[in-house]
């Protein structure tokens, strides 16, 4: 959920964009982190762990810990606490370690 | 090959405090930050900073954070670069840093790392659930992207970090079913749990967590309360129902950089984990390389901003710079660093302090 | 223990409280700070000289109840939100306490709220008598409310809405 209105701060948000979360069409915004929208959209399982298949979320948001790795525009292990959205983004669950191209 | 007088790594409170010092008193100065803004913590901290006004007492975290990024972007000597991660530190004193894919070689003449720390972990069953945040993930979700990570949250520890999140938490509109700490005291600042528990949010010592629970995410989480043997008392269950569980159970300095460069450290306690030995100025025992805020020992950002004057003025001070003023300049911060821990809540910072420099000057 | 819940205990209060006596008088402030921290603001906001110097920055705040004239510049500055001011002149059986809050909805001159002790139980509700913004840069509002005499030192907190979201 998205915080509307706060007794210290302002927040200034992007143009609003659109972008797709394992195909599904979901709004965010310009200069927010991917994982700030896919929160803001309710999605909290980011993936599922290699061997135990337990599910992932976001746990540093600072780029520390990697609980948060995804697919982003076909390039696997992104960071997406870190990595902006960008207009027409595709962000999908990662299955594995992924591939370097 | 960037050549530098005095690199920077972090652009937190201790390394824009660093540069500014550094940069008044003439030498050139590079600042890295790995994330898109500079500012590190402070720009996430809504409330209003305690000390007195040389650390901007009375001001919020936030707008201290923003002055300290005016006052570098507005001095010609600093060059700040953003979305930039420090890799290593070579013998031979080159720097390599990653920016926009880009692998980047720096030669600065004077190192300050100022990394910060990272958020400890605490081990309990399904800890690795979604839902169970950092408390600084809850910051930069909440206070960077004004989006708030649930509806009702557990927060384990009651240091300075948890009570203020939780604050912040509220302050947001989310609400808090309570405030856990395993050690019989609150750790943080008695105001910070009195403004929280006169709003209603009940803060148990002496109690820790169970087990989280939820299929894909949490759905709540079983707390007991501990002995003076900090063991479970079986029959004191409670469940809570929460889809957020907070972690705020202390940090970890991020020495990384400091053990490649082949800094010495020493594990101490009451600094909070592994730290480079330094003497009175900062200065590692790695020649040229200082180190300032929670990379040198958790503390507060009151601190990390002295620390990070005195990293700054002691190294453009040994390039050359500041003649006249440099010694001066040193004395006062040392002597408001003295100032800010010399109370009964420096009293760990100050034990730590001198256990390191002991050993510090044993080994030089 | 104020160090295992947050709580004050009625000794913590008693030692920062006025006499019955100048509570009776006008505003006065009541620093419920009670532990040693490296703060002073409130000391440097006082233009009476009600709140002495520190000799060390982590000294306890220290109040002359007789030169302090209830203004709240000490209020809206400390970064503890640990002060109030206390108004027991304002009727016979009434008194005005005078509350930091940093939360929204802000509350309106007139309206009725939830009035909280320090650990955090409804006392009665009461009416908001006075709203002041802390301003641009300060934030803090200081919400005045009309609270029965007895309750005067117990009254430390007031509860309305939340924060509205929106998906």
């Amino acid at each position: 959920m998205r915080i509307t209105e706060h007794p210290i701060l302002e927040f200034l948000r992007g143009e609003e964009i659109t972008f797709f979360f394992n195909g599904q069409e979901l709004k965010g915004y310009e200069g927010e982190t991917i994982a700030a929208s896919l929160h803001a959209a309710g999605i909290r399982v980011l993936g599922h762990s290699h061997t135990m298949n337990r599910p992932r979320g976001l746990f540093c948001a600072i780029g520390n810990c990697s609980s948060c790795l995804m697919v982003v525009d076909g390039e696997p292990n992104v960071r997406i606490c870190v990595e902006k959205l960008k207009a027409g983004m595709r962000v999908e669950t990662q299955q594995g370690k992924g591939h370097l191209k | 090959m960037k050549e530098i007088e005095i690199l920077i790594i972090g652009g937190g409170p201790a390394g824009l405090c660093a540069a500014s010092a550094a940069a008044n008193l003439g030498a050139t100065v590079l600042v890295l930050e790995r994330d898109g803004e500079p500012g590190g913590q402070l720009v996430k901290q809504t409330h209003k900073f305690f000390g007195s006004k040389k650390q901007y007492a009375g001001d919020r975290g936030y707008q201290i954070g923003n002055l300290l990024i005016e006052e570098c972007k507005k001095n010609p000597n600093i060059e700040v670069w953003t979305d930039t991660t420090a890799l290593g530190v070579y013998e031979d004193g080159v720097v390599t840093a990653e920016r926009q894919g880009k692998h980047l070689k720096i030669e600065p003449k004077k190192i300050i790392v100022a990394t910060g720390a990272s958020e400890k972990m605490i081990a309990f069953p399904n800890n690795d659930l979604p839902g169970i945040y950092g408390a600084g993930a809850v910051q930069t979700l909440m206070n960077v992207h004004g989006i708030v990570p649930g509806q009702r949250v557990l927060m384990i520890g009651a240091g300075n970090i948890g009570l203020i999140v939780s604050y912040q938490l509220m302050q947001a509109g989310v609400e808090i079913a309570a405030i856990i700490e395993a050690s019989p005291t609150i750790g943080g600042y008695l105001v910070h749990a009195s403004k929280i528990r006169r709003a209603g949010v009940p803060i148990l010592t002496s109690h820790t967590i169970v087990e989280a629970y939820g299929q894909e995410s949490v759905e709540g989480a079983i707390i007991c309360r501990l002995d003076e043997n900090w063991q479970q008392i079986p029959g004191t269950e409670q469940d809570l129902n929460v889809d957020v569980i907070c972690l705020a159970v202390g940090l970890s300095p991020l020495t990384e950089l400091c053990f490649q460069a082949d800094c010495q450290l020493k594990y101490i306690a009451e600094l909070s984990g592994h730290v480079p030995i330094r003497n009175e100025y900062l200065e590692t025992t790695r020649t040229d390389l200082y180190v300032a805020g929670d990379v040198s020992g958790v503390e507060e950002a009151s601190s990390a901003m002295v620390e990070g004057r005195l990293a700054g003025i002691s190294a453009a001070y040994s390039l050359g710079y500041g003649a006249g003023v440099a010694p001066q300049l040193q004395a006062e911060a040392l002597a408001e660093l003295s100032e800010l821990r010399s109370g009964p809540a420096g009293q760990k910072t100050v034990k730590g302090i001198m256990k390191l420099m002991d050993k510090g000057e044993a080994v030089c | 223990m104020l160090n295992k819940t947050g709580i004050p205990t009625a000794e913590d209060v008693k030692k920062v409280s006025p006499s019955e006596e100048r509570l009776k008088k006008g505003p006065v402030a009541i620093i419920e700070c009670f532990q040693e921290i490296p703060c002073n603001p409130c000391t440097e906001a006082c233009k009476q000289g009600a709140i002495q110097p520190m000799a060390d920055i982590n000294n306890l705040p220290k109040l002359d109840f007789d030169k302090c004239n209830g203004c709240g510049l000490c209020l809206s500055r400390c970064p503890g939100l640990a002060i109030f001011i206390v108004d027991g002149s304002y009727s016979e059986t009434e008194a005005i306490v005078r509350i930091p809050f940093e939360y929204l909805p802000v509350p309106k001159v007139g309206e009725k709220v939830a009035g909280l002790n320090r650990a955090g139980e409804e006392l009665g509700s009461f009416e908001v008598v006075k709203v002041q913004s802390g301003g641009q840069k300060n934030k803090t509002y200081t919400i005045s409310i009309v609270v029965p005499s007895d309750l005067a030192m117990d009254v430390r907190s007031i509860r309305l809405g939340g924060v509205r979201h929106a998906n």
